[in-house]
């Protein structure tokens, strides 16, 4: 059990561990070479080790800010997952975990700017000490370098009489250094999960303070303050010797005067790819904004959910995609995330959308949801679709058995699995892998049922018509009853249909026993992989993900459940 | 953006800024530097800031979610009333404590934080919004043998409900109402 635990995982700790072994080297490789570098022996004599600190961290945070944008390019991460041939199995797995990774690295950016700061406050105030007048030695000396003509400064302070703050401001690295970090701090706090969860949309334009960062990125080096001697002056100074002999630095033939020259900014050619990679990631969702998309029908469900069918040119899909969708009469910036619910074989695609937040409220109420009248199809507010976005669903088909769990509006995904499952029943030629499903919905209250129930009532036909009743097994979960519904069901108990939802399949009532239901099926499937695809809130996710590990077999021919979950 | 109640992201970003005062106060007093008397300042503000910050206010709609054992801090903020409940006075507070900190170049992004923390408490102060606690409820002690019904007086078999709703008509048919049920026929008990 143990041993499938880590063959799940396993590749998620392999990736994260490579990221840290790779920040750990360059952060460490980086810190000796500024130790030990020659040419900024001089620059160490002024700043102490703050300077390896410093350009250290840089370098880490250039890596990381190269890593950010590219587990949020979805049309990337689609086009990946698209090409089978190296992306099966459990990495196509890790590319769910795209938004983990970019939280990941953002804490990567976040520790990295802390300790690039300190040190660089740390060293701005030595530079602006090393000019003092109490200032002697070799510190001394080296801040007076760069007042006549024929020297090149080292101390980009010039003088003791200013303050550090007015230097701050007055360098192209302080202004654009002190904006970043302002611009990173504003990014964090509104992207706590308290914050996303109540207002999504001030998480979303906040999140876009992150242009400003990357412009201040890369001009925040141009100033070329961090300095250190030239290769020619090395060769003409040898510090090793005139380090001790200052006093024959103006008279003496070993050791004229040292030059110095600013290091280049270098953070623009780490983030210039990936950069430009998500422009055109939003240039792609720009052009589909610009493509037509038709809505054929509308349907306003009991419980505030709305049904919308769409049409829109060269759009391919496969169940338990999904599209973002913007709606430019609510608001010209906004797109969300919505699982398609229609099948691939029917010639218009369909979302269907609870009023949960903001948006989706004003998108119902757009759409006539709430009002008794229909709308005129001219009068419905235009919509823009883009994807649809690949995601682990998809993976059904591969596996002998598959179970499919999903919690109340969750089911959208499956939705569409079960509706291509139909279809695909019809044409009833094609051999497949999956022979078996076991489906459970777990609802709090039967109006929700009710889109759904009938799609479940034309499959439970349609399978008996083939005679396929056992390939697909689901159970219904009412968590939320009452005295007055129990009576109800105990009456009508012996009816061959069950009386709330019409289908030959009973509901049950309350949670399920999730022990007894894998016991179930782990008897009944001994030595085949079994796919585990669950839609819905963490907490039931963490129980299915135990009970996933509690199941699996540590022999490898034994069963063996894969988890797989779906999450926006 | 209207469901966003600011004083949700103001909170955040004072924290923050709490915590980058403190940062920055102790880097500047461990390396003494120039002023560094203010590095000391923007720890004790950084504290401050902290401690009336990190009570999570409850919301007006839905639920919060509570920081980690805040309930004792928020017992304190609590008793200074409407000097922690009101708004605009936060904002002000902040607008002032961010001040002297930023004439010191380590505290100066504590400032810059704290300000524009100030100015989202302000726009939520504008908006009407304040400060209230989140209060546990006591846990309800379950009635010990609240739910167990009072089982039936009689035995089976048991007259049908409108006979046992006419106690006045059973006597007078001569039956009795409650109390032992006198078998017509002899009952032995067969143990096998």
């Amino acid at each position: 059990m143990m041993g499938c635990w880590i063959l799940n995982e396993s590749l998620s700790i392999i990736l994260v561990l490579s990221w840290l072994g790779v920040n750990l080297y360059l952060f460490i490789d980086t810190f000796c070479w500024y130790e030990e570098e020659e040419s900024f022996l001089y620059t160490r004599v002024i700043l102490g080790s703050t300077l390896a600190w410093a350009r250290a961290s840089a370098v880490c945070l250039n890596f990381n800010c190269m890593l950010i944008l590219l587990p949020i390019s979805r049309n990337l991460l689609s086009l990946m997952r698209g090409t089978s041939s190296c992306f099966r199995g459990p990495w196509r797995r890790q590319l769910d975990k795209n938004l983990k990774f970019h939280k990941l690295v953002a804490y990567g950016i976040a520790m990295n700017a802390t300790i690039h700061i300190l040190a660089h406050l740390c060293n701005l105030e030595h530079y602006h000490w090393s000019q003092s007048p109490e200032a002697e030695g070799l510190a001394a000396a080296l801040s007076k370098l760069g007042n006549t003509p024929d020297e090149t400064y080292l101390n980009p302070i010039r003088t003791f009489h200013t303050n550090t703050i007015t230097e701050l401001l007055t360098t192209v690295a302080g202004i654009t250094g002190l904006l970043i970090s302002l611009a990173l701090i504003l990014i964090m706090t509104s992207s706590t999960e308290f914050i996303r969860q109540a207002s999504y949309e001030l998480f979303w334009y906040t999140h876009h303070v992150f242009i400003i960062f990357f412009i201040g990125l890369a001009i925040h080096g141009a100033g070329r303050i961090v300095r250190g001697q030239t290769a020619e002056s090395l060769l003409l100074h040898n510090v090793t010797f005139c380090r001790d002999h200052l006093a024959e630095w103006q008279t003496a033939a070993r050791c004229p005067v040292p030059q110095f020259s600013g290091k280049e900014p270098s953070a623009w050619k780490w983030v210039l790819g990936p950069v430009v990679l998500y422009a055109c990631e939003r240039i792609i969702r720009f052009w589909r904004f610009q493509q037509e998309v038709v809505i054929t029908k509308v349907v306003s469900h009991p419980s505030g959910v709305l049904e919308l069918h769409m049409k829109k040119r060269d759009f391919k899909m496969a169940p338990g995609q999904y599209v973002l969708i913007q709606c430019p009469s609510i608001s010209s910036l906004e797109w969300h995330p919505f699982t398609l619910t229609s099948a691939p074989q029917e010639d218009f695609f369909s979302v269907h959308i609870r009023a949960a937040g903001d948006w989706t409220e004003a998108l119902c109420k757009a759409f006539g949801a709430e009002g008794p009248a229909l709308k005129e199809p001219w009068s419905l507010p235009r919509l823009a679709v883009d994807g649809p976005f690949g995601a682990a669903l998809t993976d059904v088909f591969h596996y002998p058995v598959s179970m499919c769990i999903a919690t109340g509006i969750g089911v959208t995904p499956f939705a569409a699995l079960l509706k291509s499952i139909w279809y695909q029943c019809c044409e009833s030629q094609t051999q497949w892998k999956l022979c078996k499903v076991y489906f459970y919905w777990i609802c709090r209250d039967p109006g929700a049922f009710e889109w759904f129930a009938d799609l479940l009532l034309s499959l439970e036909t349609r399978m008996s018509e083939q005679g396929k009743t056992h390939f697909l097994s689901y159970h219904i979960f009412l968590t939320g009853w009452d005295e007055n519904q129990a009576f109800h069901i105990a009456l009508h108990w012996d009816e061959n249909t069950d009386v709330i939802t019409g289908l030959r399949q009973k509901t049950f009532y309350g949670r399920p026993n999730w022990n007894h239901e894998f016991r179930q099926v782990a008897y009944s499937h001994p030595s085949s992989n079994i796919g585990v695809f669950f839609c819905g809130p963490k907490a039931l996710s963490k129980i299915i993900q135990r009970m996933c590990r509690l199941y699996s077999s540590a022999d490898p021919r034994g069963i063996h459940f894969h988890y797989n979950r779906e999450s926006f | 953006m209207g469901q966003i109640e600011w004083a949700m992201w103001a909170n955040e970003q004072a924290l923050a800024s709490g915590l980058i005062l403190i940062t920055g106060g102790i880097v500047a007093t461990a390396g003494q530097f120039a002023q560094w008397y203010l590095g000391a300042y923007s720890i004790a503000a950084g504290v401050l800031i902290c401690l009336l910050e990190y009570p999570r206010g409850k919301r007006s709609k839905g639920s919060t979610m509570e920081r980690c054992g805040q309930k004792y801090l928020t017992r304190v903020v609590k008793v200074f009333g409407p000097l922690t409940s009101n708004y605009y006075i936060r904002a002000f507070l902040h607008l002032g404590l961010s001040v002297p900190a930023g004439f010191l170049l380590a505290t100066i992004l504590g400032t810059a934080c704290l300000a524009i923390a100030s100015s989202i408490y302000l726009l939520a102060a504008i908006r009407g919004e304040k400060w209230t606690p989140i209060e546990t409820k006591p846990k309800e002690r379950p009635q010990v043998g609240g739910t167990i019904k009072q089982p039936p007086s009689n035995p089976p078999p048991r007259p049908p409900a409108e006979a046992r709703k006419k106690p006045s008509e059973e006597e007078a048919a001569g039956v009795p109402a409650g109390g032992p049920h006198e078998n017509p026929t002899p009952v032995t008990d067969e143990v096998v």
